[in-house]
């Protein structure tokens, strides 16, 4: 449940840090190798961790991610192994929330109720399918809901206030919102939203902004917090730097370092 | 307020990231105000009668099936300007899009076809064009992809996945996610995330509408069978749209068994696939046990796609229409039959269409009159069967 993610955030809040979340996805390049890489990002700092499921048209995803997604599938990681490397994390890491981001054919393929139950067991505490936006939700959030599990909802860079105020009063964990419009990847830089933006979501009982899609720098870490997001999540860049062998530890500390004490 | 049912039966929606919603909702909106709007209605009506040449006729086969029980009525899409049905709905789009004040439109397209029909009505209506096409189909098309860049588009080929149809799709909407604003996303069939599939089938109509107030007069009555090939479904569901309600009209849709339904080299996403969301819909699809979309397979290029538009998933679950699958040899050879017997090349995918009614002439023994889609004509596809029967 979002429980995990309270306690991350509070925390936060109270050394006065914005969260840091790494996005990887499973199997890539094979099982051992992320499972490594995952454990190396826990102990760089990061507060959470956001873990795909490779899948074979994902079509919100820039080149770096559909990259890391055919990797994963050419070693032959299934949904099934994804669960099991979860279950992994989960044990060496038992309080770091863990969020899943999938597409929604591989929820419809394992039906969403046992996805979420699956999901539940293997020790995450979030799902976020890509392509079911809000109107789509309700089956989702329902076995979300059954299993003890959050949905994450996606906000768009120029969502109006009557969707500010839905994806707030539906979503749970977090909100995932998006520096700006396009496909993940780092070759455009974040926009940081509006702080009344940010501000209406919060009015409405959203939960906690984190900003996701074209995070590579510390700057952008730093901008976020200023922009009073709850936190950032660094996908393609970090994928980009672990698969370049680009020192991508090190360069993930310096987005932590960058997200702390700008309040 | 939706403006229109986003479901056909259980099948359907909107499946796409959040940031589409609000370019497919102002989509709806605009579709539905058109519609409403005699001058637009006016206008796609002159250029469908002036540009396009509208109405098609209806032609009954003289020679292919004289000795069987049936007469045979083909509705001539391949007459249409752009050489297939395609060129109805994408003139519909391509003023859409200037109402929505919109000044691009991309597009995806496996064989060309769309590509070309998208090409034209963007270099007539003067919108900016980007085509994204399969790395594998460019090199498969070249015909094609040229015809794209003389008509004014800018043809991208995307290196992804397979290479081909699927990809582009992918692609188109990656683009669309970052450019909504001022891009139209012209979709080329009857499938994707509502609103498409229904905008598509109301500018398909026009092809069911003709055939049917034709058949009456050439026939002197409704036929007994309504037969067109599935891909993604537009060509079908145009034809079907204005028979569904004459219930002892039988619909069939003929998709594309490739090289046989259990081959695992196949297009019958109906017969093979299982239920799930591909570009937008939850809709029939070709995918292993985990959700993977697997590839498909087919002579016709038309017809080499892993999903089906949700209205022919919902017809095939209610009973209203029935869907069968044809080889590519059978194609092959209803391709042959039709140009000998009739002076007629149809597409590869019409000769799909045309080789199930072979099928139904040995096996009917009482007089039967169908209509047959002839989607589009076959000059596309002369190198693909010179290959084919080499």
């Amino acid at each position: 449940m979002s429980a995990r993610y309270e306690r991350m955030f509070a925390a936060c809040a109270e050394r006065d840090e914005g969260a840091v979340i790494p996005f990887l996805m499973l199997g890539d390049p094979d099982s051992e190798t992320s499972i490594a890489r995952i454990n190396k990002l826990v102990a760089a700092g990061a507060h959470a961790l956001e873990l795909g499921i490779p899948f074979s048209d994902p079509v919100a995803d820039g080149p770096v991610i559909v990259a890391a997604a055919n990797r994963a599938l050419t070693a032959g990681v299934t949904p099934a192994r994804c669960f099991e490397l979860v279950a992994q994390v989960r044990a060496r890491h038992p309080d770091i929330p863990i969020g899943l981001l999938v597409y929604a054919n591989l929820v419809f393929a394992r039906g969403i109720d046992a996805f979420y139950r699956d999901a539940a067991v293997a020790g995450v505490d979030s799902v976020l399918v890509a392509d079911v936006p809000l109107r789509e939700s309700v089956p989702f959030r329902a076995a979300a809901v059954k299993h003890g599990v959050a949905h994450v909802l996606i906000l768009p860079p120029d969502a109006n206030d009557k969707t500010i105020v839905a994806v707030a009063k539906a979503g749970a964990a977090y909100t995932y919102v998006l520096g700006r419009a396009g496909v993940t990847g780092a070759d455009r830089a974040a926009a940081m939203p509006a702080r009344e933006r940010l501000e209406l979501l919060a009015q409405a009982g959203g939960p906690p902004p984190v900003i996701g899609f074209g995070i590579s720098k510390p700057e952008h870490a730093h901008a976020a917090r200023a922009a009073g997001a709850a936190g950032v999540i660094v996908g393609s860049a970090l994928i980009g730097w672990l698969h370049d062998g680009n020192d991508a530890a090190a360069r993930f500390v310096k987005l932590v370092e960058a997200a702390r004490g700008t309040q | 307020m939706n403006a229109l049912s986003d479901r056909f039966g259980d099948f359907g929606g909107m499946f796409v990231p959040e940031i589409l919603v609000p370019a497919l909702e102002q989509l709806e909106a605009e579709f539905v105000a058109a519609q409403a709007d005699p001058m637009f209605v006016a206008e796609l009506g002159r250029l469908l009668a002036e540009y396009a040449g509208r109405p098609t006729p209806l032609t009954e086969c003289r020679n292919l099936f004289a000795g069987t029980p049936l007469r045979v009525f083909l509705k001539r899409e391949d007459l249409l300007h752009g050489g297939a049905h395609k060129t109805n709905q994408v003139l519909a789009q391509a003023l859409l899009t200037k109402r929505m004040g919109k000044r691009r439109v991309i597009a995806e397209t496996g064989a060309g076809q769309h590509g070309v029909a998208t090409a034209l009505a963007c270099a007539l209506l003067g919108l900016e064009c980007r085509i994204y096409m399969g790395e594998k189909d460019c090199a498969r098309q070249q015909q094609n992809v040229f015809r794209m860049e003389l008509l004014g588009a800018e043809v991208v080929p995307v290196a992804a996945g397979s290479g081909t149809l699927k990809d582009a799709v992918n692609e188109a909407l990656r683009d669309w996610t970052a450019s909504y604003a001022d891009t139209h996303y012209l979709l080329g069939t009857a499938a994707g995330p509502h609103p498409f599939p229904t905008l598509v089938r109301e500018f398909q109509r026009v092809i069911g509408r003709e055939a049917r107030a034709q058949v009456i007069a050439q026939a002197g009555g409704l036929p007994d069978v309504v037969v067109a090939c599935v891909g993604g479904g537009s060509n079908a569901i145009g034809i079907f749209a204005d028979f569904i309600d004459d219930a002892g009209v039988r619909l069939v849709g003929v998709e594309a068994a490739g090289e046989g339904v259990a081959s695992g080299r196949t297009g019958a996403t109906l017969a093979t696939g299982r239920p799930g969301v591909l570009h937008g819909a939850y809709t029939y699809l070709m995918q292993d046990a985990d959700g993977q979309v697997t590839e498909s397979h087919s002579i016709s290029a038309g017809l080499d796609y892993p999903a089906v538009g949700p209205e022919h998933a919902y017809l095939q679950a209610c009973g209203r229409a029935s869907y069968v699958s044809v080889t590519d040899a059978d194609a092959l050879a209803a391709f042959q039959a039709l140009a000998r017997a009739e002076g007629i090349l149809p597409a590869l995918e019409s000769a799909h269409a045309l080789a199930y009614v072979q099928r139904l002439a040995k096996e009917a023994n009482a007089p039967l009159t169908v209509v047959v889609n002839l989607s589009g004509r076959g000059d596309k596809d002369l190198a693909t069967v010179m290959a084919a029967l080499a």
